[in-house]
């Protein structure tokens, strides 16, 4: 397909990956998956995604943190959406929303897990800007 | 309920008045707290009265004017930065000195409310800013009462969980809308992986199970002289199934001499978790040695396989709940994270010892001693 648009989607479970992955090729992208910060970290010298989707807690529970950070310094113009259920699970809170959040959380979007796949999209097209 | 006090602190009666209006009847819940918030509302119409108010009975949150008469608003937020007090500051500021704010919460307020604010703005700030208090006085307890290591394996539970409920509801969504289409066929795979992860959340509760009979020492414990050879015997047959599977061989060599009290229950756990994750993490076609042999002090339980071996810097995480060894060899092992814990628990409770010896690619051998006297005698009463 002409100007299809690459996705990196990183998460340690396998059944996320395997749906996300589903549900964005049904939408028209090309999703790379890693299962890891290790792997993505690797996949990242080589590729530049147009887009890319992070889990937050994997190899370390602030793995999603360092690959947005890494990635932004590698390619600063790539939007990420950092995807995660720790609201969920944890009540602890924290977000992108105040300038100090922002400061330290390299994401352009921060997304609670289990979105309807078709939230995920817009926000998706938003940030592709399509 | 509980009542947290919070200091207003600005020269226009008219603000005071109407925080404490607008807060009298506010309450703030929190799926952790056992009781709402509410607020008791304190009022000082300049930043040294609010001081005295701070030294003789300390408020939890101080909404401060930062334009006062004598002594201005920063200033007292520095008093309360300086002396360390457990205060949280919002700070009340006109849209014209936003930037006055944003300095405050770089120098340790917690949040700002600019003026002129609506009922729901300080609402809102106030309940956060009731969380954030509450998080922390959270924190602080469980860290004074070493729970902090209970509550860390709360929140990796639930996150273990759920995330099997997530992955099903998931595949059950996608089948629910025909997402594959029409042909049952295009499922499959969304289904056996529904299933196996029902199965390892069922192995997870059982282990958790387990765990806790451990740890509310609730279960009773039965000491018998058993035969281990047995309970080996017993472990591996349940085992068989997953070392064809994996076509993995199992050998038990028995060579012991001396009786062994013990719970049979205890045993079992044990030598079903080293077994299992012997033929787990092994390769195809590799082999499991169960050895068991004593001296006349010890009990000596070798379980040795000739899997891919584990890294040495990952072995003091071994026995830590929920610390799986993530990497490309182990990725596709399923288990729940508690085994090697409740292992240890165990082993610790006979006063034994557990140690592991490995080598990347060639195998690993958990090496479990058990005092044979001291259990004989403990139980015995001598």
């Amino acid at each position: 397909m002409k100007n299809q648009k690459t996705i990196l989607l990183v998460d340690d479970d396998s059944d996320y990956l395997f749906q996300i992955k589903f549900q964005l090729e049904r939408f028209g992208y090309k999703v790379i998956s890693a299962d890891g910060q290790k792997e993505a970290e690797v996949l990242l010298q080589t590729i530049k995604p147009d887009l890319a989707i992070f889990d937050l807690m994997m190899e370390n529970e602030d793995s999603g943190f360092i690959l947005c950070y890494k990635m932004k310094r590698r390619y600063p113009d790539v939007p990420i959406i950092l995807a995660t259920a720790v609201s969920a699970e944890t009540g602890f809170s924290f977000g992108i929303n105040s300038e100090e959040e922002r400061k330290w959380i390299k994401a352009d979007l921060y997304l609670e897990k289990g979105v309807r796949p078709e939230q995920l999209q817009m926000e998706i097209a938003k940030l592709l800007k399509v | 309920m509980e009542t947290l006090d919070v200091l207003v602190v600005d020269d226009e009666p008219g603000i005071r008045s109407g925080v404490s209006r607008i807060l009298r009847n506010f309450s703030v819940s929190y799926p952790f707290m056992d009781d709402d918030i509410q607020f008791n509302i304190i009022e000082a119409a300049t930043g040294e009265e609010a001081l005295d108010i701070i030294n003789s009975k300390p408020p939890a949150i101080v909404l401060l004017d930062n334009k006062l008469p004598g002594m201005q608003g920063i200033e007292v937020l520095d008093y309360i930065n300086n002396n360390q007090l457990d205060i949280l500051v919002t700070m009340i500021t006109s849209y014209a000195s936003l930037d006055l704010a944003v300095k405050a919460t770089n120098i340790g307020a917690y949040d700002f409310v600019p003026k002129p604010f609506t009922p729901q703005e300080l609402k809102a700030s106030l309940e956060n800013i009731a969380k954030h208090y509450f998080l922390r006085r959270m924190t602080r307890k469980l860290h004074k009462e070493g729970k902090q290591v209970r509550f860390q394996f709360l929140t990796v539970l639930s996150h273990e969980l759920k995330s099997p409920l997530n992955a099903i509801e998931g595949y059950l969504q996608m089948m629910q809308e025909k997402q594959a289409g029409d042909s049952i066929d295009a499922y499959y795979d969304m289904i056996d992986r529904s299933l196996s992860r029902i199965k390892s959340m069922r192995s997870l509760i059982m282990d958790l199970l387990d765990l806790t009979r451990i740890e509310s020492g609730k279960k009773k414990r039965e000491f018998v002289e058993l035969d281990l050879g047995l309970v080996a015997k017993s472990a591996i047959d349940t085992m068989l199934p997953l070392a064809v599977q994996f076509d993995v061989s199992i050998i038990l060599e028995n060579n012991l001499t001396e009786p062994f009290m013990a719970d049979p229950e205890e045993m079992e756990i044990i030598l079903n978790n080293l077994i299992s994750n012997a033929v787990k993490y092994n390769k195809n076609g590799g082999s499991v040695v169960c050895s068991l042999s004593n001296t006349s002090n010890d009990l000596k339980i070798v379980i040795s396989d000739t899997g891919y071996g584990i890294d040495i810097n990952d072995i003091p995480k071994l026995f830590h709940e929920f610390s799986r060894i993530h990497n490309t060899s182990t990725k596709n092992v399923s288990g729940s994270g508690l085994g090697l814990s409740i292992v240890k628990r165990i082993v610790d409770m006979y006063k034994g010892n557990i140690e592991v010896q490995s080598a990347i690619n060639e195998g690993s051998s958990f090496i479990v001693t058990l005092p044979l006297k001291n259990i004989v005698e403990d139980i015995a009463g001598i």
